[in-house]
C-alpha cells in the first residue's frame, strides 16, 4: 500500500505560490472552504513515486505568522495544530528570487516552528535578466535545509523539488534564530513555566489570537515567576524579533547573494511612469475599463444566442419525446429553462474573471491602488477598495471577501456595504433583455451602439452610485480607527496562461453550482406554483373560458391561449402575483414581473428563468422570451407593457435593489451580524423602488 | 525632524527611529526597519500615497504612516 504525506505551500502574495501548486498538481485540485469560516481551501492529491502520494494544501499568501487577517490565521492555526488531519510532515516555502530578503522572514518563523522546511525560489529563470548570482550550496548550510531553484513559468526545477518532498525526512529542524535571543529574561521565565513546550511556539500563542491545545493566550497566566508582559510591551518585543530575522537575513544575504544593480531595474520605471501618470494614469485605467465592459458586451453575445436557442430546442425535443404528462412539462417548462437561465451568463462570467485575472496577475492592480487611494479616501475607502469594486461587476459574494484586504474596519465596512451597487454579472441578464426591448438597436453618429451606451451608463450607475454611498456611510458611521495602509507594488510580469485558465474555471464552477442551485431549485417551486391552482377555477378553466367566449370566432390557438392565461391567473402564483400588483403598478410593470421580482430576491438572475417558466406555462410554443415579453400588455394603461418608462423604471429597479440571499448571507459572516445586511436589504431596495417609481412617473 | 514623508521624488536616506505605537507591525516585516535603505520613487497625483523602494521591496504607504517613520539623509553621489 502506498504511502501518504501531508504538504503545505507557504509563501508571501506575489511569488507565484499559486502557479507553482497548479505546476505540481494540475488539473486535479479540489476547492473549498475551511471549516466555519469562508477562506478558500485549495488541496489535491499527487503521486510522488510509485509508493507515495502527497496531499498538498496551498495555504492563504501571508508576510509573516504574525496574522493580521482571517486568511493568515489559517495558516498559522494549522502549522500551530499538530492534530489537525492536514498538519504538514514538510512544508515548502515558495520565495521569488527578487524578493528573498523579505520572503525569508517568513521561512526563518516557519522553519523556528520544528518542521522539516524546503525554500522553493522561483522565477529563478529570470536571474541572468536581472543581474542576479546565488551560492546555492551556501545557503542551504545557512538557513540548515533544502533549497530548489525553481520557474513555474518555465516549469523547470520540480523533478528537483518533489525529489526534496520525498526526501523530508533529511532535513534538519533546528531553529534559524534562538528565540530567547529576544528578550533573555522573559523568555527564561517563559521557559520556566511550561518547561515541556516549544518555546517558539509558546511565543506565538501569546502573540496571535489562536488556539493551541490546551494551552491558549488567555489561560497563560502568571505562574511560576513568569509575568505576562502588557500588549504594548509585546509589540516592542515582535519588533524586535522582526529586527533580528532581518539582521539574521541580511548577513545570510550578503554572503550568498550579488546583484547587479544596473540590471535589476529598468523596466519597472518605464512601465510606471506611464501607469501611475497623474493624467495618463486614470486615462489608461478607464480606457482598460471600457474596452473590458465593451468586450464582454460583444463577445458574450455569439456564445449567449447559441446557448438560449440550445435550450430552447431542448425543451422542444423533450415535449416531442417523452408521453405527455406532469413529469415531460416539469422537465420541459421547469428545469430545463431553469438550468439555461443559469447556463446562458457563464460567457460573461468566464470573461470578466479572465480579465481581472489578468489585471492582478501582471501587476498592474496595485498600481491602481494606488493611483485611487487618495480619490477613495475622500468616499471612506481605502485604495484597496478598488478590488472589490471591479469584481464586484462579475458577482459580489468574492468582491465582498475581496475586501478582507483592507486593513482599517471602518474602510472595509463601508467597502462591504456599497459593493451590492456594482452591477454584477447577475443583474447582466436582465438588462440585456430590458435593453433590447426598449432601446433601439441603432447607432448613434453611426458608430455607437444604443444599447451599447445604455448598458455602459449602467455601469457607470452602479459605480457612481457605490461611491456615492460610500461617502453617505463614511459620515454616518461612527467609527474610530487608525488608517493603515501598506500595499505591495509587484513586478510587471506577463500573465501566465495556465494561471489565468485555471482562475477562470474555478470562479465560474462556484458560481454556476453555488448559484445554479438556488436557481433550479426555484424554478422548479415556480413551475409547480404556477402549474396548480387553489380553486376550482384552475380545473375548469377549459369549460369557463369555452363558455364565456364566442368559440366559433376564434382558431383553436387563440382559444388555448386564452385558457392558458386564465389558468395561469388562477394558479398559485397568480394569485400570489395579483395580491402584490397593486404596488408594482405604480412602477409600470404587471402581476408577471411583479413575481420576477419577488423571485429575484433570491438571486436577480432568476428573473429572467421566472419569465421563462411563468411565459412558456402560458404559452406552448417556441418563441424566446425577449418576442413574449414584446407581446405583453400593460393592464392598466393598456397598449405595449414594455415601453420606455417602465423598462427604465425596471433597470433601475434592478441596478439598486439587494435581491441577492447569497450576498446577504455573506455580509453577514464577513460582519459578524445580521445588522449590516438587513441596512443593505431594507435601504437599497426602498431605494429601488422610490427611483423606479419616480421614474416611470416621469417617463410615462 | 525628518521622515519619510518629507523625501522628494528620487531621494535616498537611511531609516531611523521608528518609536510611534501607530507603525503598523506589517511595514516592518516588509523591510522598513532602523538602518535601512529607502528611497521615494514616486507621489500619488493628490500628494498621497507615496510609492516607496525599501530594503529592495516596493511598497506604497500613506502619508500619514510615512510622517511617523524618521530617516537620515543620504547626500547625493
Amino acid at each position: 500500500m502506498s504511502k501518504q504525506i501531508n504538504v503545505a505551500l507557504v509563501g508571501n502574495p506575489n511569488t507565484g505560490k499559486t502557479s507553482v501548486f497548479n505546476n505540481l498538481t494540475g488539473l486535479n485540485q479540489k476547492v473549498g472552504n475551511y471549516p466555519g469560516i469562508t477562506v478558500e481551501k485549495k488541496e489535491a492529491v499527487v503521486k510522488l513515486s510509485r509508493n507515495l502520494k502527497a496531499h498538498i494544501l496551498d495555504l492563504p499568501g501571508t508576510y509573516s505568522l504574525n496574522a493580521t487577517s482571517l486568511d493568515e490565521n489559517v495558516v498559522i492555526e494549522l502549522l500551530l495544530n499538530k492534530n489537525d488531519k492536514d498538519y504538514p510532515d514538510v512544508v515548502v516555502v515558495v520565495s521569488d528570487i527578487e524578493n528573498l530578503k523579505r520572503n525569508l522572514l517568513l521561512f526563518t518563523q516557519i522553519k523556528d516552528l520544528g518542521l522539516p522546511t524546503i525554500l522553493a525560489i522561483n522565477m529563478a529563470d529570470r536571474m541572468d535578466r536581472k543581474g542576479i548570482q546565488l551560492d546555492v550550496g551556501l545557503l542551504e548550510k545557512r538557513l540548515k535545509t533544502k533549497v530548489n531553484l525553481i520557474s513555474a513559468r518555465k516549469n523547470k526545477g520540480f523533478t528537483e523539488l518533489k525529489q526534496s518532498i520525498m526526501d523530508h525526512q533529511k532535513l534538519s529542524v533546528n531553529p534559524c534564530l534562538e528565540v530567547s535571543k529576544i528578550d533573555k529574561q522573559y523568555f527564561e521565565s517563559l521557559k520556566k513555566a511550561y518547561p515541556k513546550q516549544d518555546l517558539y511556539k509558546l511565543w506565538l500563542v501569546i502573540t496571535q489570537d489562536v488556539n493551541f491545545g490546551k494551552t491558549n493566550r488567555n489561560r497563560m497566566t502568571s505562574q511560576n515567576g513568569f509575568q505576562p508582559k502588557s500588549d504594548s510591551e509585546i509589540k516592542r518585543l515582535q519588533q524586535k524579533e522582526t529586527i533580528k530575522r532581518y539582521q539574521f537575513i541580511n548577513e545570510t544575504l550578503k554572503e550568498t547573494l550579488t546583484k547587479d544593480l544596473a540590471l535589476a531595474k529598468g523596466l519597472r520605471a518605464s512601465i510606471d511612469k506611464l501607469l501611475i501618470h497623474k493624467f495618463w494614469g486614470y486615462v489608461i485605467f478607464l480606457a482598460i475599463l471600457f474596452l473590458i465592459f465593451q468586450t464582454i458586451y460583444d463577445w458574450s453575445t455569439y456564445p449567449m444566442d447559441f446557448i438560449d436557442e440550445s435550450f430552447l430546442a431542448m425543451s422542444e425535443y423533450v415535449k416531442d419525446v417523452f408521453p405527455l404528462g406532469m413529469l415531460s412539462d416539469l422537465i420541459s417548462e421547469g428545469i430545463i429553462p431553469g438550468i439555461g437561465g443559469v447556463v446562458i451568463f457563464v460567457p460573461q462570467i468566464a470573461f470578466l474573471f479572465l480579465f481581472i485575472s489578468i489585471l492582478e496577475e501582471t501587476g498592474y492592480m496595485s498600481r491602481v491602488v494606488f493611483l485611487m487611494d487618495r480619490i477613495m479616501r475622500k468616499f471612506g475607502m481605502s485604495g484597496k477598495s478598488i478590488v472589490p469594486l471591479v469584481s464586484g461587476t462579475a458577482c459580489a459574494i468574492p468582491a465582498v471577501m475581496a475586501a478582507r484586504n483592507i486593513e482599517s474596519w471602518k474602510e472595509r465596512l463601508v467597502t462591504i456595504l456599497v459593493v451590492p451597487f456594482t452591477t454584477c454579472s447577475a443583474r447582466l441578464p436582465v438588462y440585456l433583455i430590458i435593453i433590447g426591448l426598449v432601446i433601439p438597436d441603432e447607432r448613434w453618429l453611426g458608430v455607437f451602439n444604443y444599447q451599447g451606451i445604455t448598458l455602459m451608463l449602467l455601469y457607470l450607475l452602479g459605480f457612481v452610485t457605490a461611491i456615492g454611498s460610500g461617502w453617505l456611510a463614511s459620515k454616518m458611521l461612527k467609527i474610530e480607527f487608525k488608517s493603515y495602509f501598506v500595499v505591495e507594488m509587484p513586478d510587471y510580469k506577463m500573465p501566465i496562461f495556465k494561471n489565468v485558465f485555471y482562475t477562470v474555471i474555478e470562479k465560474t464552477k462556484s458560481f454556476v453550482f453555488g448559484a445554479g442551485k438556488i436557481i433550479l431549485a426555484i424554478s422548479i417551486v415556480l413551475w409547480v406554483l404556477a402549474s396548480y391552482g387553489p380553486t376550482d377555477d384552475f380545473d375548469n378553466a377549459k369549460s369557463i373560458v369555452t363558455a364565456s367566449l364566442d368559440v366559433t370566432e376564434l382558431s383553436q390557438e387563440e382559444i388555448n391561449t386564452e385558457i392558458s392565461s386564465y389558468k395561469l391567473k388562477n394558479s398559485y402564483i397568480g394569485y400570489a402575483g395579483r395580491a402584490i400588483e397593486p404596488a408594482v403598478i405604480p412602477l409600470g410593470y404587471d402581476w408577471k414581473i411583479g413575481i420576477a421580482i419577488i423571485s429575484s430576491f433570491a438571486a436577480r438572475e432568476v428573473f429572467v428563468g421566472t419569465l421563462a417558466t411563468i411565459y412558456s406555462v402560458e404559452n406552448d410554443d417556441e418563441q424566446t422570451i425577449k418576442s413574449r415579453l414584446a407581446a405583453e400588455t400593460n393592464p392598466v394603461l393598456g397598449g405595449p407593457l414594455f415601453t420606455f418608462a417602465s423598462g427604465i423604471s425596471l433597470l433601475l429597479f434592478y441596478a439598486f435593489a439587494m435581491q441577492c440571499m447569497s450576498t446577504l448571507a455573506i455580509v453577514r459572516k464577513e460582519t459578524g451580524t445580521w445588522k449590516w445586511p438587513m441596512i443593505q436589504l431594507f435601504g437599497m431596495s426602498g431605494f429601488a423602488y422610490v427611483v423606479a417609481l419616480i421614474a416611470f412617473q416621469i417617463l410615462k | 525632524m525628518l521622515t519619510i514623508a518629507s523625501l522628494k521624488k528620487g531621494q535616498k536616506a537611511i531609516i531611523g527611529e521608528m518609536t510611534s505605537k501607530d507603525i503598523p507591525l506589517k511595514l516592518l516585516e516588509m523591510g522598513c526597519l532602523p538602518g535601512n535603505h529607502v528611497e521615494l520613487i514616486q507621489i500619488a497625483p493628490f500628494k498621497d500615497p507615496l510609492y516607496l523602494n525599501i530594503n529592495d521591496t516596493f511598497l506604497s504607504i500613506r502619508r500619514e504612516t510615512a510622517k511617523l517613520i524618521h530617516i537620515e539623509l543620504i547626500p547625493d553621489e
